[in-house]
């Protein structure tokens, strides 16, 4: 018998740890970071950003050809008491705070969006109930910019839905105060043809907590972009991400957790199943730790569990560390499949075909869908994925 | 009672220059309750046979029947196969990423017994299966054969016997890669179940060691993909003087 193979072909893990004065987080990027789409070059694949994503397929975001339709998406917020949400103009202060745009989409999304949504949770509010974002994709083009800004020792939990179909570049900030507490879910639920590209910018203050979950089910092309600076020490960072990359689908997170600031916490953790011809998953996870940034603790990993032949991920860890104070630092990333061995073995034991691959993905999932914290979007992960599977056997 | 009757049995694996005849003729019948060892030197079949009972994909049957109380096994998917009573312990069991120990027992003892077992009584069964095993309860929060060591790993193919309770045990080369102390506590959890009377085991293996723990009823020599020659436990003594050169025509068995 042939011992199972755990590393599929078309997987690639590739990983480092530089501690090196010259920054490769910067070097990744062919341009500065910049407000205006016409400081980054129109990008050719070549480019370390983009070289995983297939340009061909974002529609002209990248090239500027892309032209907002006016019926790209509707976004509807509903959000409980103490929480104000205003729809801005380009020249409101409180945009694009937390980070600026990395790439060219992404500061396409900043040049060309006209109205922002803006939601302030005041300070010391509670939130009860979560802030509910739906984006709803009518067919078109859309440049989006949201801004969720959280007082001091506020608390709250948004929960963002994308669906429909759409091509859609936006930019997301995320400012969260003193002692404040913020919890995100992302879903990207999208019909097949959509394509959508985002930079979430979050900037963690003194003693708060920010928490992200991106789960991402649907879409042609997805590329999330979740990146967190500290805006003083104590902040803690939680990136949690989880996606079922299907036949035909392109799926990209692409983080950065950039420890600017002393004591500050980090713990990154995405996992994705991968089923059918020419799925691909991305995973970027840079993490670094400036000279400044002493008594730093932070974990990255990344699994995937390809489900069939044909699919390929590309899992790239990398950890740069500028100083020698730090509490602890790592990275994994680690690629498996499922295969007809490990499908005998269930089989042979009477578990049905169908029910062998449920159990292997559920539990896969499992302890990550745990560290959500809200029963009711686990619930709802769980169905999703049960019926990503059921789609499939 | 319930019996395997597998008759002029041949199987094919596909290989570079076309499809490889493997099996060439089985007959042997194993009823509840009788123990058969199955004996032969590297690449005569052994594992091809238990690997084609239990019907792994890679094995063509192209001739011959196997069925279990009249009921033609061929028919039967892998998993029909598991239910209908037929239980495979693997020479190297599969490792299962993200799936526990515990809850891959649960599932299939459910799918086993038809219905999910009483958590209470199931849990004590597990402990004390486990125990007399001698296996660490943290076992059961690992993955499915992830990093076990090879004692581990037939120690969890024995324990899935002990619990799942079919009507034939085929175990293949089950002692293979065990030091003295492993294939004893596993030859008495295979004992355990064989004393109930309630199972035929197909014990396949190279070496006459492990017949020293589990006493057969009927030995056979297997060469060159056919039973060559078969008798009480008797011939097992005979194989440990000899060796297996008498059955070997060619000198030397190929792959």
């Amino acid at each position: 018998m042939a011992e199972a193979q755990n590393i599929p072909a078309g997987s690639t893990t590739a990983g480092s740890i530089a501690v090196a004065a010259e920054s490769t987080v910067a070097t990744r990027m062919s341009a500065p970071p910049s407000f205006d789409v016409a400081d980054f070059p129109v990008p050719h694949g070549r480019e370390e950003e983009w070289r995983f994503t297939p340009l061909a397929r974002l529609r002209g975001l990248h090239d500027g050809t892309a032209v907002a339709s006016g019926e790209g998406v509707k976004v509807e917020i509903e959000a409980p008491e103490g929480v104000t949400v205003e729809t801005v103009g380009r020249d409101d202060e409180r945009l694009g705070k937390a980070g600026k745009p990395v790439d060219r989409v992404a500061a396409q999304a900043y040049s060309s969006f006209e109205k922002a949504s803006v939601v302030t949770v005041a300070k010391e509010a509670v939130l009860t109930e979560p802030i509910r974002i739906a984006v709803h994709g009518q067919g078109g083009v859309a440049f989006g910019h949201q801004v969720i800004e959280l007082g001091a020792f506020a608390e709250a939990v948004v929960v963002i839905d994308h669906t429909g179909d759409a091509v859609l570049a936006a930019n997301v900030d995320y400012v969260l105060g003193d002692g404040a507490k913020l919890t995100v879910v992302s879903v990207q639920d999208w019909d097949e043809k959509a394509v959508h590209v985002a930079q979430h910018n979050a900037l963690v203050g003194r003693d708060a907590s920010f928490k992200s979950v991106i789960v991402t089910f649907g879409g042609d092309v997805v590329r999330i972009h979740p990146r967190v600076s500290y805006a003083a020490p104590g902040g803690e960072a939680e990136l949690f991400g989880l996606y079922f990359t299907d036949a035909g689908q392109h799926q990209e997170h692409r983080l950065l957790v950039d420890h600017n600031t002393p004591h500050c916490k980090s713990n990154v953790a995405y996992k994705g199943a991968l089923q059918g011809q020419d799925a691909h998953a991305v995973w970027i996870g840079d993490v670094l730790i400036q000279a400044a940034a002493e008594g730093t603790d932070t974990y990255e990993l990344n699994r995937n569990l390809v489900l069939t032949d044909g699919a390929r991920v590309d899992s790239v860890p990398n950890l740069e560390i500028e100083t020698g104070e730090i509490a602890g630092a790592g990275h994994a990333s680690a690629t498996g499949r499922f295969d007809d061995e490990q499908l005998f073995y269930l089989m042979s034991r009477g578990i049905p075909q169908g029910e062998a691959r449920r159990l292997v993905v559920r539990g896969f999932f499992a302890e990550l869908v745990q560290q959500i914290g809200l029963p009711d979007v686990q619930e709802r992960l769980l169905a999703k994925i049960e019926a990503e599977l059921e789609a499939s056997v | 009672m319930a019996t395997l009757e597998i008759r002029n049995l041949h199987v094919s694996v596909e290989a570079e220059n076309g499809p490889r005849e493997i099996l060439k003729g089985v007959d042997l019948t194993i009823k509840q309750g009788e123990t058969h060892a199955v004996m032969g030197p590297n690449g005569s079949g052994k594992s091809t046979l238990a690997y084609s009972l239990a019907g792994h994909p890679k094995y063509t049957v192209t001739g011959g029947t196997v069925t279990l109380d009249g009921e033609d096994v061929l028919e039967m998917s892998v998993d029909e196969r598991a239910r209908a009573g037929v239980f495979l312990a693997m020479q190297y069991p599969v490792e299962v990423p993200g799936v526990s120990v515990s809850n891959f027992l649960r599932t299939s003892a459910t799918a086993i017994r038809g219905e999910a077992p009483k958590l209470r009584t199931w849990v004590k069964e597990v402990k004390s299966a486990m125990e007399q095993l001698q296996m660490d309860p943290a076992f059961a929060e690992r993955n499915v054969n992830e990093g076990f060591s090879g004692g581990e790993k037939k120690r969890h193919e024995i324990l899935q016997l002990e619990l799942l309770k079919p009507k034939i045990a085929i175990l293949d080369e089950t002692d293979s890669g065990l030091d003295v102390d492993a294939l004893r506590q596993v030859s008495e959890g295979v004992n355990r179940v064989r004393e109930t009377g309630e199972v035929g085991t197909l014990l396949i293996t190279h070496y006459t060691r492990i017949l020293r723990y589990i006493k057969p009823d009927f030995v056979h020599v297997f060469s060159e993909g056919r039973i060559v020659e078969s008798g009480g436990a008797e011939l097992a003594d005979k194989l440990e003087n000899e060796g297996y050169e008498a059955y070997s025509t060619k000198g030397g068995a190929s792959a």
